[in-house]
């Protein structure tokens, strides 16, 4: 179990695509009717283990992402649960009207699973940046958007991901993160988890922003900011409850996530905001296509490093 | 006759239901002419009553429709939910009108119930839903959507040895979608001999023909270099249609590829080969002469035959 401290930036960190082939691995030998569904993207999904201990039950239909999800939805009407795995990019901009028509709208138990998201692949640049994908799939409706902080985090989702019936998409992060959550960590949508409590300010983040909201906290409670942290893997339905008591309790809100700052969790925050008690917002992601740069230098440069996140916050109370 | 709103009175079709099994292929044969006139005849009704939907398309398709569900599918009311039931998709969604009326005819759905056929709050919207309409497999609507789930389908049929079958109809138009291409990749990759798509091959879209537009030609030689196994039928003629769609597959490990070669509008004469009646309505004159048309042909006649068909190209 690790409990979160001060020093979680200097803990180790973990690849969640790890997490993510050895969980798929788990479930697949628990239940039959798991299958994995790729566009070529074995490798760069880690599912290469897979594909050895179940040469069967990994689909690949080649470079063609449409294709992909619509087998997936037909796969899923044939009684299989396919965990569709490829670059989110690819996955959610290419697939996007089989994501809406066969999987959300047909209500096909099918599990989207997009890798590298938000600008994890760095230097390769906007094509390759999958900053849009909580957008996008935010506004299809009987879609859940989970955005896992941690390894923990990755496998909890998926878990509870294959035992429900219905159409699902996680975010399965490439850029490195520590663990955050302890090793009981059981995923529940919907829910925010309390990091941390506070009543001046409130940081709201997921992904591989939320331990640099967590050192964020830390730096301003140096100077005697007491910023509350909610965990909100789950984008969609998102914990209307916390938010509003974050409105309510703290001086503002400020959201800190590996995406567009159009339409993501901080889109999502402000709209619930505005209708329940509006309250100052702050809204830290990637506002642009991105100049060339790594995946780290990036963040940094959007605020989204913990002085970033600390620097915003101390603007908001001020 | 003056025009109303749809209603039960609207709703006379007969339920058809299935033969039994061993039935002679003359009883089959007719079983499914008089299915197909009967639906055109009701779907001639909704269309007109209702004052929307795709008449053209549904006319081209219907003779496909009355043969799958007619004598080919395994596949009931009863059956509707079971694993091992074959499965029907439709990718060309727009004709749900034909889908509906067939539904009913077969006994998916309660004849009266497609007087709500585009209602506010009506299941049978204007394009399919499957969580709403007992039958219907996928949500399909846009373009290009079938055939992938088709073969997902398919793959999950190989994946458990079952002897189950996946039909899809897809429109000649819809073809030039790109991920029907990439199914038909993965299809024939995937050795899916138990999948067949059958393509209604009306030669004209919305508002021109295919030749005009992104010609599909040769659609034959097309699907054979993608790995199908491909077959060439009057898609009017239900004693063809009933022998090849029975008949698959017709090469092993290879999915088939049935083209139907139709007539949008088949067989009311004012209507059929003729583009305006992708999605137009009848006016009062024009619904008495197509249902004069097809209460008295009994038998619906052929308006062209495959010969005569690649003659036009």
């Amino acid at each position: 179990m690790t409990v979160v401290d001060t020093s979680i930036a200097d803990q180790p960190r973990y690849d969640c695509r790890d997490a993510y082939v050895e969980t798929l691995a788990e479930l697949a030998h628990e239940d039959h009717r798991i299958v994995g569904v790729v566009n070529d993207s074995v490798g760069s999904s880690k599912l290469n283990s897979f594909r050895k201990a179940f040469p069967d039950r990994l689909i690949n239909v080649g470079i063609a992402e449409q294709d992909m999800v619509g087998v997936a939805s037909g796969l899923a009407n044939g009684g299989r649960i396919p965990f569709v795995s490829a670059a989110s990019c690819f996955l959610t901009a290419r697939a996007l009207e089989q994501i809406k028509a066969d999987v959300a709208y047909s209500n096909t138990n099918v599990k989207l699973c997009g890798m590298s998201p938000g600008v994890a692949y760095g230097e390769l640049g906007p094509t390759h940046h999958s900053i849009e994908d909580i957008a996008w799939l935010r506004a299809i409706s009987g879609m859940t958007i989970i955005v896992p902080a941690d390894p923990v985090e990755t496998a909890a989702a998926l878990r509870w991901a294959a035992a429900v019936d219905g159409p699902v998409f996680i975010r399965v992060s490439r850029m490195s993160v520590p663990q955050v959550y302890p090793d009981s960590y059981t995923f529940e949508p919907g829910k925010a988890i309390t990091m941390r409590a506070g009543n001046d300010v409130t940081l709201i983040s997921n992904g591989t922003v939320l331990w640099r909201a967590m050192v964020a906290a830390e730096q301003l409670a140096a100077e005697g900011i007491s910023a509350r942290v909610l965990s909100m893997p789950s984008v969609k339905p998102l914990d209307v409850e916390a938010v509003v008591a974050a409105a309510e309790q703290t001086a503002g809100i400020v959201t800190a996530e590996e995406s567009t700052i159009a339409g993501g969790l901080g889109g999502a925050v402000a709209e619930t905001v505005v209708q329940h008690h509006p309250a100052r917002v702050s809204i830290l992601g990637i506002p642009e296509f991105a100049p060339t740069g790594s995946a780290g230098y990036l963040l940094d440069r959007y605020g989204l490093s913990p002085e970033g996140i600390a620097d915003t916050a101390r603007r908001l109370v001020s | 006759m003056s025009k109303a709103a749809l209603s039960v009175e609207h709703t006379t079709m007969p339920l058809l239901g299935r033969l039994p099994a061993h039935s002679s292929r003359a009883e089959q044969v007719a079983h499914i002419a008089e299915a197909a006139r009967q639906i055109r005849i009701q779907d001639l009704k909704l269309v007109y009553h209702a004052g929307a939907g795709h008449i053209g398309g549904d006319f081209s398709a219907i003779d496909i429709l009355a043969t799958l569900y007619g004598a080919v599918l395994e596949i009931g009311p009863e059956t509707v939910a079971d694993p091992e039931r074959d499965r029907f998709i439709l990718s060309k969604g727009h004709v749900a009108g034909a889908l509906y009326t067939t539904l009913a005819a077969f006994g998916f759905l309660p004849i009266t119930e497609l007087a709500t056929f585009l209602k506010p709050l009506s299941a049978l919207n204007g394009h399919p839903n499957r969580t709403k309409v007992a039958g219907v497999e996928a949500n399909t609507g846009p373009l290009g959507h079938g055939l992938p789930i088709a073969v997902g389908h398919a793959l999950s049929a190989k994946l458990d040895v079952s002897l189950r079958r996946t039909y899809v109809l897809v429109g000649d138009g819809e073809l030039q979608e790109g991920s029907n291409w990439e199914a038909m990749m993965a299809a024939s990759q995937y050795q899916l001999d138990r999948l067949t798509v059958i393509v209604d091959r009306n030669r004209l879209q919305q508002g021109a023909t295919t030749k005009e537009t992104n010609d599909l030609d040769p659609l034959p030689e097309k699907a054979a270099a993608f790995g199908f196994a491909v077959v060439e039928v009057n898609g009017h003629d239900h004693g063809e249609l009933l022998d090849v769609l029975s008949a698959v597959p017709f090469r092993p490990g290879k999915p088939t590829f049935v083209i139907a070669h139709t007539h949008k509008g088949h067989p009311v004469s004012f209507m059929s080969n003729n583009v305006a009646w992708h999605h137009k309505v009848p006016n009062p004159a024009e619904y008495q002469q197509a249902m004069t048309e097809l209460e008295t042909v009994g038998q619906p006649r052929l308006a062209v035959s495959p010969r005569l068909d690649k003659e036009l190209r």
